[in-house]
């Protein structure tokens, strides 16, 4: 039997006839295994090229679906005098689904963000004291002042909701979302 | 003229060459991805269209450099049939 030009002898050097059972009904050839292997990996690297697209393109149609939505509009929240300094108050907004924190850190101080951490969204609770946000999940802690993450895992600031003051009433405005 | 056939190393070069160049660009897309994620979760969607785009050019590359290697594997398969 040949053995064509660009295909490996066995490891002994000997043709293919007079090498073991085995070896005979098992004829791999390694180098030309490990070509069909590497370009394999190659179209699997390619596959995995448009599912990236496909992530793309899925969030530029959720952005596009969320530009389309209405800016929520102003809702009122409490009271001025509802909240005690250094005490805090859940409130909803813009949907029912959108948990936020309203936090009076002093007098004429008011913040308020969205409730769910940047990280995975659990709750965050104030540490009104040490003047800053806690999530619990994974030890995220975020400024009370400025809701941006200053430990553990998360790593974009909490939504900030903007928030007006009519008539002696705290009202929510808008949701500004950051990257920074 | 009649291109003469890769040998088998030449196309296991090019192989290894086609193959690192890709993983670069979908490395890339990777990090274009996370970071596409991350300025759309902070309200910023003005990356967003841009970044599919890129995306959409590197998928473009790796598809042309897919095809290049299938095609070298053709030539080969036509000269002698004795591709792997
Ligand atoms: S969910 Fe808040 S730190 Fe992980």
């Amino acid at each position: 039997m040949n053995i064509p030009s660009n295909r490996s002898t066995a490891p002994n050097g000997r043709p293919l006839e007079i090498q073991p059972k085995w070896r005979q009904d098992f004829p791999i050839d390694v180098a030309d295994d490990e070509l069909g292997a590497r370009r394999e990996f190659t179209k699997f690297a390619v596959l995995v090229s448009f599912a990236f697209v496909v992530g793309q393109c899925w969030i530029a149609l959720k952005s596009w679906l969320r530009r389309r939505k209405p800016t929520p509009g102003s809702q009122r929240i409490a009271a001025i005098d509802d909240v005690a300094v250094g005490a805090a108050m859940l409130f909803h907004y813009p949907t029912e689904n959108d948990p936020c924190l309203l936090l009076r850190a002093a007098t004429g101080t008011f913040f308020a963000y969205s409730n769910q951490c940047t990280h995975l969204m659990c709750a965050v609770r104030p540490e009104m004291d040490q003047s800053r946000l806690h999530c619990p999940c994974h030890a995220g802690y975020f400024d009370l002042a400025t809701g941006r993450p200053i430990a553990g895992p998360p790593r974009r600031p909490l939504p900030r909701i903007v928030l007006e003051v009519r008539a002696g009433s705290l009202y929510a405005v808008g949701v500004e979302r950051r990257t920074i | 003229m009649k291109k003469r056939p890769l040998s088998r190393d030449e196309r296991r070069s090019i192989t290894y060459g086609i193959l690192s160049v890709v993983v670069v660009i979908v490395l890339l897309q990777l990090w274009l991805l996370t970071a596409t994620m991350n300025a759309y979760l902070g309200g910023d969607d003005t990356v967003v269209w841009p970044a599919a785009a890129a995306s959409l050019i590197c998928f473009g590359l790796n598809g042309g450099l897919l095809w290049y290697l299938y095609s070298i594997e053709r030539t080969v398969e036509t000269s002698d049939g004795d591709s792997p």
